[in-house]
């Protein structure tokens, strides 16, 4: 198989094609994100390979964007804030519940359980109006709650289901010798069943971070415009929308809301697939 | 707890009432506790202006550590009753807070929204299906479900294809480790990160400035004049659709890259043995075993289409006939406060979503992480 063919040259010169074609775009937003605002407006960022080493390059961009008027720094915390909580809680929640519905009798169990893999057509924007109304009330919108709890809300339904197909899966046997040990299902679940769910619990939470990291719409519907708690797609977003010509600040900006996801991609890309495999119906 | 309740009849009576009252008194004074922790936790981070990092650790470990706590303490005061009552409660203990959750954020909501789109605007007044009809009626909406259609079709089928493609190609490569990541990397970025950067590519000055996006370059380079890219419809819809399939592709790779793994090499050979050429083997060997992959791939991508949202927001903000149905929902909802045109939106959205996700679970049913 490994003799010279001309398939195969064709088909590496496909493939390297492919690759510069899907890497392109973000390799010049990475090195326009170095260019001092003039330079950006004077030439293309492909010219820079013709004047290397002539000093062009430069992190005031990211100083600015950071701790300057658009706080992207801020931004990256609240981020972070929204992002661990609402990763975390939903899949506590979710577990507690699978475990019930896999391994304890009790009346209305099939119903429920019905119920809540029917959420998992509802899309979220059918809630966005009843939420935040409901949160106007009770003067939430615009907290970090508000949000983390509305996270759980639109993950649940995946969550329980997955983990549900999971944690019933587990043998039974090592259920009933728990039980015959006098454990009590609160110890059976934190002490057994967590630790084996491991693997199922690490791409739901991998899936759950992307999807929360990324999220534009949620975090601008619950957490509104004060920049005090706004997350970095909202403050990109708002770039773009009142000054779409900063290059300098947008490509600057846009790199520091990459940066975490695209390293836990590079770093977990194996439990990234399966999270992905599982995540793939989220409602 | 066995042990407990065994214990207490030989117990003098004053005793065992001493103990029951304090159990009691403890039973009571624990969630007060708790209470008061977590109410105080709310306050300091609705009206502390401590340093950010400061509130963004405490909002972390409040989070977490009252979501936890609320579950030992339930448990706890289960674990306080009777076992006949506690065999009968603990289950709700368990599933209460999903369940609560569910109903309160989707259930509920979905009702409400689903009679709002019956109301008038302020919702003062029952009005029927005029907001349906307005709707179909409304030259903006009509170009919203063009711009779906469009969404829906062209992005699903592009992702689809070239991820199936790309993911048969790859392997039969020397870079596939290289090629397989760097195609994947944009699944992580975020549609609004990824609008930026394509933002940038699309990029248009007048004739004679300098074009500093790529694609006007391309084009002066070859001595053709710069496009406004984004101003047109519908090539606009079809340059954000590019984003999309920018990003799902590699997500459609990888996963069918996965399934055809999964197809026996014993197949293929008695294939080739029987003299089929490569192209046969692919169409009538490989697509049929992978066939549920690649629905389930294109279903998933399909409902991302469906709602797609941030990406027209963040390159247009909808301007230039690129609006579609989640960003039409969010402006009639949210910025002229029509919520009854909202609400109808929002339920087309989700007639429009359900057929394609309940084939999609279909598919996904039984199959473990």
């Amino acid at each position: 198989m490994r003799k010279f063919s001309w398939s195969r040259v064709a088909i590496n010169l496909t493939v390297l094609f492919l690759i510069v074609i899907w890497t392109l775009p973000t390799v010049g937003l990475f090195i326009t994100s170095f260019r001092s605002k003039e330079t950006i407006q004077a030439s293309g960022w492909w010219t820079v390979f013709g004047q290397l080493g002539s000093g062009q390059f430069t992190l005031d961009n990211y100083d600015k964007v950071l701790f300057g008027g658009d706080g992207m720094a801020t931004a990256f915390l609240n981020t972070l804030a929204v992002t661990i909580p609402a990763v975390v809680i939903p899949i506590l929640i979710a577990a507690f519940a699978a475990y019930a519905f896999a391994w304890m009798d009790f009346p209305g169990r099939r119903l429920m359980f019905i119920s809540v893999v029917a959420m998992l057509v509802v899309p979220l924007q059918i809630a966005l109006i009843p939420v935040l109304k409901a949160y106007l009330t009770i003067d939430l919108n615009g907290t970090f709650l508000a949000v983390w709890l509305a996270h759980a809300g639109f993950g649940l339904a995946l969550a329980t289901y997955l983990l549900y197909n999971y944690i019933s899966q587990l043998p039974k046997d090592l259920m009933e010798s728990a039980a015959l040990d006098g454990a009590s299902h609160f110890t059976t679940f934190t002490r057994l069943v967590l630790p084996l769910s491991v693997p199922a619990l690490a791409a739901f939470a991998i899936f759950q971070f992307l999807w929360v990291w990324n999220d534009y719409l949620v975090a601008t519907t619950f957490l509104g415009i004060d920049k005090d708690v706004q997350v970095m797609t909202q403050r990109l977003v708002s770039i773009t929308g009142s000054r779409g010509q900063d290059w300098q600040l947008l490509t600057s900006g846009a790199f520091v809301s990459m940066i975490v996801p695209v390293l836990v991609f590079l770093g977990l890309q194996r439990y990234f697939i399966r999270g992905l495999l599982a995540g793939s119906v989220k409602g | 707890m066995q042990q407990a309740s065994a214990d207490v009849p030989r117990r003098g009576l004053g005793q065992s009432l001493v103990a029951g009252v304090g159990r009691i008194a403890v039973s009571v004074f624990v969630p007060i506790v708790a209470f008061i922790v977590l109410w105080a936790g709310f306050i300091f981070l609705r009206d502390s202006g401590a340093n950010k990092l400061v509130i963004v650790s405490v909002a972390i470990v409040w989070g977490i550590g009252g979501v936890a706590m609320l579950y030992v303490i339930a448990n706890w005061l289960t674990e306080k009753l009777p076992n006949a009552w506690q065999r009968r409660i603990l289950p709700f203990v368990f599933v209460g807070p999903a369940f609560a959750i569910l109903t309160f954020y989707l259930l509920v909501p979905a009702v409400i929204t689903g009679w709002e789109s019956l109301l008038n605007a302020d919702g003062s007044q029952f009005i029927g299906i005029d907001n349906y009809t307005y709707a179909f009626s409304n030259p903006d909406f009509i170009v919203a479900i063009r711009n779906n259609v469009l969404w829906l079709v062209i992005g699903t089928l592009f992702s689809t294809v070239l991820g199936l493609a790309i993911a048969v190609l790859v392997d039969r490569s020397r870079m596939s480790r290289l090629a397989k990541t760097l195609i994947f990397l944009p699944m992580a970025i975020s549609f609004v990160g990824a609008s930026v950067i394509w933002r940038f590519v699309f990029s248009f000055q007048p004739e004679g400035q300098p074009q500093i996006g790529l694609l006007n370059a391309i084009l002066g380079a070859f001595g053709i004049a710069p496009v406004s890219w984004l101003t047109g419809a519908p090539l606009n819809t079809i340059l954000l659709i590019v984003i999309l399939v920018w990003g799902q592709t590699g997500f459609a790779m990888v996963i069918i890259s996965a399934a055809l793994r999964g197809v026996p090499d014993e197949m293929l050979e008695a294939g080739r043995i029987d003299g089929a050429s490569e192209w046969q083997i692919f169409r009538r060997l490989i697509v049929p075993t992978i066939w549920p992959t690649i629905v389930t791939v294109a279903t998933t991508i399909a409902i991302l289409t469906l709602k797609v949202f941030d990406i027209v927001i963040a390159m247009t903000n909808q301007n230039f006939n690129t609006q579609v149905i989640a960003t039409l929902m969010w402006q009639q909802a949210f910025t002229f406060f029509d919520q009854g045109r909202g609400a109808a939106l929002a339920i087309i959205l989700l007639v429009a979503v359900t057929p394609v996700i309940f084939y999609n679970l279909r598919q996904f049913r039984g199959r473990a992480i």
